[in-house]
């Protein structure tokens, strides 16, 4: 199930490490997630749920969904999709809530102290908002902190093996991977630190972040804050949603495109926006059989190009379908989908049932802005955006002054409105650190063009409902 | 049915070379019909044949006198919906040039299957050239020689392994 050759990525795989799931020996590569080996060995049930003993399998492989907690080294309830495989670790498949391995004596659990790292401005999330964010606050004179929850910094772009749009200045053309790399080595050159592997759990007034890295809390202090911590996928109800091989699009990405591990051997996609259809092509170049897509809305919500490059594969496009209930018992192994009439009704009689062992969800995302409301910024539901977002201005800072978003988080929308937006949240941080300058003025400018040059068109509508959305309720504070 | 419906493009999506045009060598199609954020064809273009006016999201228009079939923007496009196409290689035959990021590469000479917009085996087909140089960057370029009646119908291939 690991990938032997692909077109476009050198996985470059880890020194070979062994650790025990169960009563099995796992052999896995240093660098990999737990989840992941135990996916890559063809293990999909990590646990059972509570009250029903419901199989649970992970579903967004970046630690959100909360649905891989294991029992590791006696400790349940571990995020196995975002902690590494250990030489010798014991991984167990827990079940329920799990037991702390304390007696829950309140004594059992110590107060350490806590250190304090400060800096002028903080970002919280490495992809691509925050890195560009990182790099331009930098660039502008700042003692920059970044700080991913993920082993590895880059977001989403360390999955993206396909071509950006967009124009130079956008990094048209170049792989979204490389432009990962790229951003990586901009900060590494500059007065920037980045902590991986570091949640910032809590916002504190005035801009203190409460961060867990490697088990250890600390307190960071800085001057202003960024949050650019991206975006969540969505579920889509159906009968038997939860089976173990039901995937966010996202997951699938990660197996395949970081670890080298296939996602299954056939698959089924829901969801023809961009996202499904990328994914759906990435599949086809791991070796994987996409048995269809299928799309709720009458007409494709991705590109043309995107379309037609699996178009001619032979991949099946099916708009007003969408999938009506999973088969299998312990995990997938099959699928109904129907077709639906103008009104969103399963029209009787036309499902069809589908041979596959994946069913991969690419049905929109929904921006990860809880440290934003815990913060106290005010908040808007904008369904254009994607969700609830922090209302912000021209300069990406929210209503709670020095308090700033960038990307996914601010409103969905594609990677390089991402970085534009982190560009101009790390200047905007900057000026209001060190006061306005031409410089910074002009560099403003031109971004806010490029935001706008991006927006147009049909694809743009949406953001451009959304961003007219926030700047109404905005006036309306 | 529309290319909204199943992502298939037709014949009238998009302009096509004219006969005289082709009967003077390879010459690049595009086949981007959508307002999309995109102009890498635009900068790669040693000819300067390819143009968009106005905003970035304004599909690309090629001068089909200007093109020489050089196939940069085949290997450039990230949308991967540029193909050349070269009716002069024989009475019979058609060259189509297709990006292909899939591996592995086939052979040269190899006989594959090819396949329409919509992924069906349309005929035979066999492989005359495979450009892979760095500045590709990993999307090489497959020519193969069609029937002639298929040369604006093949758009992608299979391997018969």
């Amino acid at each position: 199930m690991r990938i032997s050759q692909h077109p476009i990525i050198d996985f470059r795989k880890g020194k070979p490490i062994k650790f025990q799931f169960d009563n099995q020996e796992i052999k896995a590569f240093e660098g990999e997630t737990i989840a992941a080996a135990l996916h890559a060995a063809g293990i999909r049930v990590l646990s059972h749920s509570a009250r029903r003993q419901r199989p649970r399998g992970f579903f967004c492989a970046i630690g959100k969904c909360s649905s891989c907690l294991m029992e590791v080294d006696g400790v349940p309830n571990v995020k196995t999709c975002m902690v590494l495989a250990r030489e010798g670790m014991i991984v167990r498949r827990q079940q329920g809530w799990g037991k702390l391995p304390l007696k829950g004596r309140i004594k059992d659990f110590t107060r350490p102290a806590i250190p304090s790292l400060e800096t002028d401005v903080a970002v919280i999330g490495a992809g691509p908002a925050g890195l560009s964010a990182a790099i331009y606050a930098a660039q502008m004179g700042a003692q920059v902190m970044i700080f991913d929850e993920n082993n590895l910094p880059g977001g989403q772009l360390i999955k993206q093996t396909h071509m950006f749009f967009g124009s130079r200045e956008h990094y048209a053309r170049v792989r979204g991977i490389n432009i990962g790399d790229r951003l990586l080595q901009q900060l590494a050159a500059l007065p920037v630190t980045l902590l991986t592997n570091s949640s910032a759990i809590g916002y504190f007034h005035p801009h203190q972040l409460a961060l867990i890295q490697e088990n250890q809390l600390k307190r960071v202090v800085a001057q202003k804050v960024i949050v650019a911590t991206g975006a969540t996928e969505n579920m889509l109800a159906f009968e038997n949603n939860d089976l173990p091989g039901v995937y966010g699009a996202g997951a699938v990405q990660t197996l395949m495109n970081v670890y080298g591990i296939l996602p299954g051997e056939r698959i089924l996609m829901v969801g023809a926006g961009n996202i499904g259809v990328i994914v759906s092509y990435q599949l086809l170049q791991a070796g994987v059989t996409v048995v269809a897509v299928v799309e709720a809305l009458p007409t494709i919500g991705a590109y043309q190009v995107h379309a037609s490059k699996i178009a001619r594969m032979g991949v099946p496009i099916l708009t007003s379908h969408t999938i009506q209930r999973a088969l299998g018992q312990e995990k997938v192994e099959g699928a109904i989908i129907v077709r639906l009439d103008q009104k969103w009704n399963e029209i009787p009689g036309s499902e069809q049932t589908l041979n596959v062992d994946t069913i991969c969800l690419s049905i929109g995302l929904n921006p990860s802005a809880e440290i934003l409301a815990q913060a106290g910024a005010a908040m808007r539901y904008i369904p254009a955006l994607g969700g609830n977002v922090a209302l912000h201005d021209m300069n990406m800072e929210t209503t709670v002054p020095g308090l700033y978003v960038a990307g996914d988080v601010s409103g969905i929308e594609e990677a390089s409105s991402a970085m534009l937006e982190g560009r101009l949240a790390g200047l905007a941080a900057a000026e209001s650190l060190f006061g306005v300058s031409e410089k910074i003025d002009t560099l403003k400018k031109a971004i806010i063009e490029g935001l706008n040059e991006l927006r147009e068109g049909p694809f743009g509508e949406k953001t451009r409902k959304g961003t007219a959305q926030m700047k109404e309720e905005m006036a309306r504070l | 049915m529309s290319y909204l419906e199943n992502g298939v493009l037709s014949l009238d999506d998009f302009p096509l070379p004219s006969p005289e045009r082709l009967q003077q060598g390879r010459v690049a199609i595009i086949e981007c019909v959508q307002e999309i954020p995109c102009n890498p064809c635009v900068d790669i273009c040693p000819r300067a044949a390819i143009t968009i006016v106005g905003n970035i999201t304004n599909p690309p228009v090629i001068d089909f006198q200007k093109c020489n079939g050089c196939g940069l923007c085949v290997a450039n496009c990230p949308g991967l919906a540029i193909f050349t196409v070269d009716e002069t290689l024989s009475d019979e035959t058609a060259e189509i040039g297709i990006p292909f990021e899939f591996r592995p590469l086939p052979e040269k000479g190899e006989i594959v299957q090819a396949l329409d917009r919509a992924g069906q085996t349309v005929c035979t087909g066999q492989v005359v050239q495979i450009r892979n140089p760095r500045s590709y960057d990993r999307t090489p370029v497959v020519f193969i020689s069609v029937p002639k009646a298929f040369s604006m119908i093949v758009r992608f291939f299979k391997r018969n392994v």
